[in-house]
């Protein structure tokens, strides 16, 4: 048997490396734990010392300033609902795309899908100005489409379900759809979305998180405090001088709620989905 | 691979949207963007042809970009390449044998990447507080004074580089892990049999075999380094603070989207991008040879 060889030999304590790694694992878990205590203590006693480190009992009280200050359960359904249109958008196009790369031949098939992968390298901010000018002729400040529309058929995403689909896609399936009469839009719908729910499900969860937390494209096409994503408003309440802390810690928490409850059970899937193409690459 | 059937028009339909969009959202205000650039352009109001005059305005006049990328460039050093140091020791040792485990420990160091920036520079904002946040008090355990984090050139430097060594550590730790798992054993063996010791087996087997995947990780970490904006926003509480005490946590992204959507001077907004864009060239470029140079980087 050629078992892996230990990295590490004797040498090393095995039990201080195990101690090591533990102690850091401590260290990333802290601030997630640490901003869930500050959230449940009341607005004037945040701030303390020594600091809080265990739950105290003002989760109720800030529950209820939350929700009556700030737009906070507004922002949460625009979060939701941003989130939910660019992923639902994103899983047709970037299937179709990849199916398109993954399950046909056709001209200058490997150069269009490396192009498709190279304007992954294109830094974000380099069009950002002329874009924002777009935005505003098209009328589109202040709505949801700049945040769904450009990204809908992202070069990401049919990256992920072209590797997905040339591998997890069997030829024959979509030969005996083929014998059964179905065109290749058929074979899209009936045959390739279903079979590729497992590919589908990371990348909408990928896309999912993603847009969950963008803040940059929705603190300049959403300025409306009233219209814009959960992030902005939590970067808003945070450099206001007279906001009430307990609550600002409370609603900060809360917003890390769905995304960790999500990783917690498709980690696996989620860091080999976002790792795919470094991996590779 | 299916031979396509029709017209072989099918397949370019499919993936028509994407080059429809990105000629639409990206080619268009790219290009769009090197114009403006040469314009004074304002966001109302006429626009005027300046010529490379935003370019030379920014590169000898301004009072802050110069400090800007200088600033960007440290939080680079600090925050995203010193944790490449951190991240293949700890991907190593997840990665030995005797580590039980190592899914719930790629779980751990992960979270924080897929964590929402704003959530994280509130927490941190906490943490670093000067009065009551948990490091000054931990500081004060051993009789050292309060340390004006947020308030302070260098402080700030610090608390931006300790949110970004603990938002992509994890990242850059999956990417050395699938990395290491990709090196046979039996390299390690016939080294071993040499009587290699641990640090020497790692230097002769394991840096040259991921010295690609150093280049393509520390690349990564240059455009996204280059590119920090997020994180000093909102620690040092959003425009109107402009980075800060002494403006020390204003990185070149952060003046790039002051200057266009606080000041509103679209032009010159775009020479920086376009200034920015071109240090993030010579940085790869650098990297290319920086890793050219070392054992396993030139093939």
């Amino acid at each position: 048997m050629t078992a892996r060889r230990p990295m590490f030999g004797t040498t090393v304590p095995r039990g201080a490396a195990m101690i090591a790694l533990t102690a850091v694992a401590l260290l990333f878990a802290f601030p997630f734990y640490y901003i869930f205590v500050l959230g449940t203590w009341p607005g004037e006693r945040v701030l303390e010392l020594p600091p809080h480190l265990v739950f105290g009992n003002g989760l109720s009280a800030n529950l209820e300033v939350l929700l009556e200050r700030v737009p906070y359960f507004s922002s949460f359904l625009n979060s939701l609902g941003i989130a939910l249109t660019q992923t639902v958008l994103s899983l047709f196009f970037c299937t179709m795309a990849g199916f398109a790369f993954a399950k046909y031949r056709f001209r200058f098939r490997k150069q269009l899908l490396g192009f498709v992968i190279a304007t992954l390298a294109v830094p974000g901010f380099l069009n950002i100005v002329p874009f924002y000018k777009m935005m505003v002729a098209f009328g589109w400040i202040n709505t949801w489409l700049p945040l769904v529309v450009p990204g809908m058929a992202g070069a990401f995403g049919i990256f992920l379900m072209t590797q997905f689909l040339a591998h997890g896609l069997p030829d024959e399936l979509l030969d005996a759809g083929a014998i059964d009469g179905l065109g290749e839009f058929g074979l899209l719908i009936r045959v390739v979305f279903p079979l590729a729910r497992p590919g589908m499900a990371i990348l909408g969860i990928i896309t999912f998180i993603g847009s969950w937390n963008s803040f940059t494209s929705a603190l300049v096409f959403l300025p409306d405090l009233s219209k814009t994503t959960l992030p902005v408003v939590l970067a808003a309440l945070n450099s206001r001088v007279d906001n009430n802390l307990g609550a600002l810690m409370l609603g900060t928490a809360l917003s890390l709620l769905p995304m960790m409850a999500i990783f917690l059970v498709f980690s696996r899937q989620i860091i080999s989905g976002l790792t795919a193409g470094a991996v590779k690459g | 691979m299916r031979v396509s059937r029709g017209k072989g028009r099918m397949p370019y339909l499919f993936i028509a949207p994407f080059f429809a969009l990105f000629a639409v959202f990206g080619v268009f205000p790219i290009g769009y963007s090197v114009l403006m650039s040469l314009f004074n352009w304002k966001m109302s109001g006429p626009v005027e042809f300046i010529g490379l005059g935003n370019y030379v305005n920014v590169l000898t006049v301004d009072p802050f970009f110069l400090s800007a990328v200088l600033n960007t460039l440290v939080l680079l050093l600090t925050g995203s390449l010193l944790q490449h140091f951190i991240a293949l020791p700890l991907a190593i040792v997840v990665n030995s044998r005797f580590v039980k485990g190592k899914e719930f420990f790629k779980t751990a160091y992960f979270l924080p990447y897929i964590t929402s920036t704003v959530a994280v520079a509130i927490i941190f904002a906490n943490l670093f507080d000067t009065n009551y946040g948990l490091f000054n008090w931990a500081l004060g355990a051993f009789g050292i004074e309060p340390v004006a984090w947020l308030a302070d050139p260098v402080g700030i430097k610090v608390a931006l580089s300790a949110v970004l060594n603990w938002k992509y550590v994890g990242w850059n730790m999956v990417i050395y892990l699938a990395a290491l798992q990709s090196i046979p054993a039996e390299l390690y063996e016939a080294v071993e049999m040499d009587g290699a010791g641990t640090i020497r087996k790692h230097l002769a087997i394991t840096l040259p075999h991921l010295m690609p995947v150093v280049f393509f990780a520390v690349s990564l970490s240059i455009i996204g380094g280059m590119q920090i904006f997020e994180e000093p926003f909102v620690l040092t509480g959003g425009y109107e603070n402009m980075g800060g005490e002494g403006n020390s946590g204003l990185t070149a992204a952060f003046y790039l989207m002051f200057t266009a959507f606080k000041a509103g001077r679209l032009g010159k907004a775009s020479a920086i991008a376009w200034i920015i864009f071109v240090v993030i060239l010579l940085l790869n470029r650098v990297n290319r040879l920086a890793t050219d140079r070392m054992p396993g980087g030139g093939d």
